[in-house]
């Protein structure tokens, strides 16, 4: 039961959030209680895990490979963890950001049933499930894109429903033709049964179908322009959990897939990531350098950080792998961070176009020090954590010998602080166009706490990076040895 | 009103007909194809064909409940048939049939329990988030009741 509570109970909150909407403050609190629980409830798993190894569980009681199974090794588990501490710093900020019709439609509700699809696509043991839960966080993420009713809302939500029902439809094709080649659904017998079969026609179809689908879930490079289409506009709440999980559901996909079912030593497969992740990396921080609007610009960078994680998944070294699951968790902590403070600079200054701002060093230079850490962070400066993470894929490429890949992540760096620093000057650092008066109100403390928060735990995770690093080892070694993974799964035989 | 005569007077004939198809196919989908996923499509055409027969508000009121309302009992009545396994066997999803049982002559009873709740909860969360989606399309047209925000800063 303990791999079934980080799903039951961000469905359970979903359900009562949904019926009891009409209750304002209720809802908002519960909305919070709710997420601590679903953090609690990852505290545990990952304790479990780390103390026993992959743990699994057959839902209904029918053995694997036929029942429905839900199966965490270390990344899962710490990844459920994760999404916990996103889903606890989203739902506190957004008792003051969300306002009172958003909770009428069913904006609380609606984060906890993306939750509920965030925490099955890390848990499930089993590739059509995996496309459910896919739908369940497409389906939610369009109802909070919409929820605010504005015609700019609607706008990015087609694009993003658009591109993505492409990519599921691509992923449930793969999932057909792996059951035709196959016989099987579960991932972890589909990881026994191909073996030595990778080469064949149709195994390599399904894997580009799927790489396809992961690869526009994660905003790769050429398709991923649903993102910054549509991130800017709903709630800053909502573009924060959206920034924090989605795209990294997608990049955990990958890892999953390509380490267990495919084997990245295919030379097509591994040349599309490889070329693809660079391309993403090159494009999406040239998309924010020539942006000026401030989400807009944290968008096109989520797609240049995704570039470095899938780098480093097809540089296919253990180094390699252990640099991109670090990656993956210091990302989503800074990137959820870089939201909620654009949130907040927007309700000091008035807008999020960078002209229009202006003077918030001065005003308010706690806000400012707080922006500066998950933004270093983000450009890679030491100590912070984002240099860690960048630092482990330049040194397994390295390694490789592998000067393309080295001189583009160390480039995509430099241009990272270039935008990063174009943020600072514009809204921190110059005056406020409309004078200093300007920049109005203080930072409400539900607005602060998480802010301060995630911006300690970069602290924490930059610091302290020996301990992080360690347990990411131990997920690479379960990553790349998956043999405790399929005994969970399947038994021992 | 402006949908023809006849639209209106095939829906009415049409309506019972899918929804009793729609609850036949839900029941049927216990061992064969079929379940709450497509017994709640299935229902959902009815409350299509209402909806373009009869408008948007008319539909509403021959609901009763608010859509979403609907998605969200049907979220628990699923929830409750997964976690019901979980008071008898342990595990989520767990099949329980309380009033079947195994004897000398074979099953006995009727198969009712644990798995018709979870689909039917289905079969009420499609019919409910489909007429959401529906209603809020076909209500698109009505002037927002909120006025548009941040268009003057890009």
């Amino acid at each position: 039961m303990i791999l079934v509570w980080p799903v039951i109970i961000p469905l359970a909150a979903a359900t009562l959030l949904l019926l009891l909407r009409k209750w304002d403050g209720l809802v908002r609190w519960g909305s919070v209680a709710f997420a601590v629980a679903l953090l609690f409830a990852g505290v545990v798993l990952l304790d479990t895990v780390l103390r026993d190894g992959p743990v699994a569980a057959q839902l209904g009681g029918w053995a694997a490979p036929f029942g429905i199974t839900l199966v965490a090794d270390l990344l899962s588990a710490a990844m459920v963890l994760i999404t916990g501490i996103v889903a606890v710093a989203v739902t506190i900020y957004g008792l003051t950001e969300i306002d009172r019709t958003e909770g009428w439609h069913g904006h609380h509700a609606l984060v906890h049933a993306l939750l509920a699809g965030v925490c099955g696509a890390f848990l499930t043991g089993d590739i059509f499930n995996l496309y459910v839960w896919f739908e369940v966080m497409l389906i939610a993420s369009f109802g909070l894109l919409v929820v605010g009713g504005t015609k700019k809302q609607a706008d990015g939500a087609v694009k993003y429903v658009g591109l993505n029902l492409i990519a599921t439809l691509a992923f449930l094709s793969g999932v057909g033709l792996l059951y035709g080649i196959a016989g099987t659904l579960n991932m972890a017998d589909l990881g026994l049964r191909l073996e030595g079969r990778q080469e064949e026609t149709a195994v390599l179809v399904s894997a580009v179908l799927l790489l396809f689908a992961f690869g526009a879930k994660a905003a790769m490079f050429p398709v991923f322009f649903w993102l910054p289409a549509s991130y800017h506009t709903p709630s800053v709440t909502t573009s924060a959990l959206f920034s924090a999980l989605l795209t990294k559901v997608g990049v955990y996909a990958l890892i999953r897939v390509f380490t267990l079912i495919y084997d990245l030593d295919v030379p097509l497969i591994q040349s599309i990531l490889l070329y693809g992740a660079i391309l993403t990396m090159v494009v999406g921080v040239l998309g924010a350098a020539a942006q000026n609007h401030f989400r807009r610009i944290l968008s096109f960078h989520i797609i240049s950080q995704i570039g470095y994680m899938v780098l480093g998944l097809a540089l296919a070294t253990p180094a390699a792998m252990l640099g991109a699951i670090f990656y993956l968790f210091h990302h989503i902590i800074v990137k959820a961070n870089l939201f909620l403070i654009a949130g907040a600079a927007r309700r000091m200054t008035g807008s999020e176009e960078l002209k229009l701002t202006g003077g918030l060093y001065a005003a308010r230079p706690l806000l400012a020090v707080l922006f500066l850490i998950p933004a270093f962070s983000l450009a890679g400066i030491p100590p912070l954590s984002g240099f860690w993470a960048k630092f482990l894929i330049v040194d397994a490429g390295l390694q490789l010998r592998d000067w393309l890949s080295v001189i583009a992540a160390l480039g995509v760096g430099l241009l990272t602080i270039y935008s990063m620093s174009k943020i600072w000057l514009e809204v921190f650092w110059k005056p406020h166009p409309d004078g200093p008066d300007a920049v109005m109100g203080k930072v409400p403390l539900p607005m602060l706490l998480p802010i301060i928060a995630l911006a300690i735990l970069t602290l924490v995770i930059g610091l302290a990076a020996g301990i992080f690093v360690d347990a990411a080892l131990v997920a690479t070694e379960q990553i790349l040895n998956p043999e405790a993974y399929i005994e969970a799964v399947l038994g021992a035989n | 009103m402006n949908s023809s005569l006849i639209l209106r007077t095939g829906t009415r004939a049409l309506v019972p007909v899918f929804l009793l198809v729609a609850i036949l196919v839900l029941l049927r989908g216990h061992n064969e194809p079929g379940g709450g996923f497509i017994g709640g499509l299935l229902a959902a055409i009815c409350v299509a064909l209402y909806e373009k027969a009869f408008g948007v508000d008319e539909a509403r009121r021959w609901l009763r409940l608010p859509p979403m309302t609907i998605a969200g009992i049907g979220l628990a009545a699923a929830l409750l048939g997964g976690l019901w396994g979980v008071v008898e066997h342990g595990m989520f999803l767990t099949g329980v049939w309380p009033l079947y049982e195994y004897g000398p002559d074979g099953w006995t009873g009727w198969p009712v329990g644990s798995v018709l709740l979870f689909d039917t909860g289905v079969f009420l969360v499609v019919v409910g988030v489909v007429a959401a989606i529906l209603f809020a399309l076909e209500e698109a047209g009505i002037p927002e009741d909120r006025p548009e925000d941040g268009e003057e800063h890009s």
